[in-house]
């Protein structure tokens, strides 16, 4: 099996196997190993909180240089909407688009507008196909990676539909084809606040090749693009997102635009993990919609930015206010099921224990004997984020009771009262008279 | 009875359940779950197991004296028995129609007492009885089969 590509990495040299990451995972992804944190990585759902929690800055996401769009002749930029609240409310959207296109870009496509097609083809989706309730978004990837790993069950309650960033790249390509440029030399481009975006083009789920020829981390483009906003006279494409489609960057903005009345709008990982331990336990059917982000406070939040994600929030509301809630509608005739999924998402068994049943309950018995007998403390000690991690990964064999510090001491006292016991057994020919 | 080499001793989890104890409701059949992702049975069990298994503890904590919940998992299905000290359950049709509740205001405002979760077990098992009377505890045994 081929490794499983993922964009979170570890930096090495920067680790100082602190342990602050481990608890801090939502899918217990993170060991540390011979002094370094380690990520399984199958178990990573690249919701960069390791990133955000590490002092060291030891966590980072791969993505792409800006230098790879000279790769193509005709790189098109697709800025996330959270790209433009990255900078003072003084620059407009256009200088920001203008500037895009002075770094060499050949064109840009606001993923703002991608939003607003998605919307649209969401509404159409729900419209023909009845899913259970709630029915949870697929926008963030990190979340859908999440469900994948630990809620299979809930993967029916997903809406099928490709991310604003797909259709972006998609409806991108096609337009420039129709202008006469040779598909092959268009090359697209994701302006990016997410690191699971960078996996969800490498590895994507529901679609089988992501349009997407590279990520560009909002963080990398923002010095390069900043020196440009200062020289820049705006200029204006058409057409433009309006305040609809950029407010999909916080928290809300897709639930908003949808024409249900019960929304959920979650951020943070942990806050939805509580609600997809919620709905599969089969709470909140009253709820129409549920929108899960992995970010505190939606992508403005992402690992991959740089403002402040408080002030993003506000710059992307006054922008949504400047820019009005009226978007462009798509043509009835527009081919909506060009955007459903082609691919069904199979759950992802790394949680499982063994593929045999058999086996995999007796690994749970033991697993369970091992875990009482540790002493309950989770202190991360032995490199794992709970006793019951580490009692898991015994019996998976990757791992060693003696790895936690508790169980090693006893076992140090027993050897130590062993060695006092014996020491007093000296041979008769040395030892004292009885 | 080894009649194979594949034999199976089934897996048996025990929890009791608190009356009124909001806090910890819903833990057991989270632990349920949890069990069931980890030995990789498919998502429709875990979610009808999953479903069926809170109601009953729901149940426990909101109308019953106290009790316990077992589950018991095999290969080919999943037994949940859910257990308390009474006060029982005196008419078992009426409380099974969807909407009947007796549940008091106070647990409403936590939203429950929609009337649904005996209909919703119902819905997700492939054998339910329940066993109960004025006066007496009330058992019910829930049987989910892996395959639908
Ligand atoms: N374990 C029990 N002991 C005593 N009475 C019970 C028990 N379980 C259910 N009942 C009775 O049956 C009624 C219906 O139960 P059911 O679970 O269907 O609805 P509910 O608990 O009232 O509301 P919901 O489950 O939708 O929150 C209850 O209101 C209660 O009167
Ligand atoms: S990115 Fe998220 S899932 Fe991946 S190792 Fe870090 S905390 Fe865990
Ligand atoms: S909230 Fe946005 S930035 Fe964060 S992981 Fe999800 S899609 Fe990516
Ligand atoms: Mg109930």
């Amino acid at each position: 099996m081929a490794a499983y590509f993922h964009s979170v990495t570890l930096e090495k040299e920067k680790c100082m196997g602190c342990t602050n990451c481990i608890k801090r995972c939502p899918t217990e992804a993170i060991r540390v190993r011979e002094g370094k944190a380690k990520i399984i990585d199958e178990r990573c759902i690249d919701c960069g909180e390791c990133i955000r929690v590490c002092h060291n800055h030891a966590k980072r996401a791969l993505t792409d240089p800006l230098e790879i769009i000279k790769a193509y002749p005709y790189p098109v930029a697709l800025p996330a909407p959270t790209l433009y609240s990255q900078f003072s409310h003084k620059f407009k959207v256009d200088q920001i688009i203008q500037g895009l296109l002075n770094l060499g870009f050949f064109r840009v496509w606001e993923v703002a507008r991608g939003a607003e097609i998605a919307t649209q083809v969401l509404v159409k989706y729900l419209e023909n196909h009845a899913l259970p309730k709630p029915v949870i978004s697929a926008a963030c990837p990190a979340v859908l990676r999440l469900i994948q790993v630990r809620y299979p069950e809930l993967l029916e309650h997903v809406i099928p539909i490709e991310s604003p960033m797909e259709i972006s790249a998609r409806l991108a390509k096609k337009e420039l084809e129709e202008e006469g440029y040779p598909v092959e030399q268009v090359g697209v481009f994701f302006i990016s606040p997410c690191a699971a975006k960078v996996t969800s083009v490498k590895n994507p789920l529901g679609v089988k090749k992501s349009q997407v020829d590279g990520v560009i981390a909002i963080s990398d483009i923002y010095g390069p693009l900043l020196a440009q906003l200062a020289s820049t006279a705006s200029v204006s494409i058409q057409p433009r997102a309006s305040g609809a489609g950029i407010g999909w960057a916080v928290t809300g903005g897709e639930s908003r635009l949808l024409p249900f009345t019960q929304t959920l709008s979650v951020d943070g990982i942990a806050n939805v993990v509580r609600v997809l331990d919620d709905i599969a336990m089969g709470k909140l059917k009253e709820v129409d919609f549920i929108e899960g982000l992995a970010c505190m406070g939606g992508c403005v939040g992402g690992p991959l930015t740089i403002e402040n994600s408080y002030l993003s929030k506000t710059r992307i509301q006054n922008l949504s206010k400047k820019y009005g809630m009226s978007y462009l509608e798509v043509a009835p005739e527009f081919a909506f099921s060009e955007f459903f999924w082609t691919e069904k998402i199979e759950p992802c068994s790394v949680l499982v224990l063994d593929e045999d049943l058999a086996l995999a309950m007796q690994k749970l018995e033991t697993l369970d004997e091992i875990h009482k007998a540790l002493p309950g403390l989770d202190c991360g000690s032995c490199g794992a984020p709970t006793c019951r991690a580490l009692a898991e990964d015994i019996v998976r064999g990757l791992a060693v009771e003696i790895d936690c510090i508790f169980k090693l001491r006893e076992k140090v006292t027993d050897l130590a009262e062993r060695m006092v016991e014996l020491s007093s057994k000296l041979p008769p020919s040395i030892g004292k008279p009885r | 009875m080894m009649d194979d080499n594949k034999q199976f001793k089934p897996l048996k989890l025990y929890f009791t359940v608190e009356q009124g104890d909001f806090i910890r409701a819903g833990e057991a059949s989270s632990k349920i779950k949890k069990v069931l992702s980890q030995l990789g049975f498919p998502g429709s069990l875990i979610r009808r197991v999953a479903i069926a298994a809170y109601e009953a503890e729901m149940n426990i904590v909101i109308h019953s004296w106290g009790g316990e919940l077992e589950a018991e998992i095999g290969p080919e299905h999943v037994t949940i028995v859910a257990r308390d000290r009474g006060p029982g359950i005196s008419d078992i049709a009426l409380a099974m129609e969807e909407g009947y509740s007796t549940a008091p205001d106070k647990v409403r405002e936590m939203g429950f007492g929609a009337g649904m979760g005996l209909p919703n077990i119902q819905n997700c098992a492939t054998e339910f009885i329940i066993e109960s009377g004025e006066g007496r505890g009330t058992v019910l045994r829930i049987l989910i089969a892996v395959k639908e």
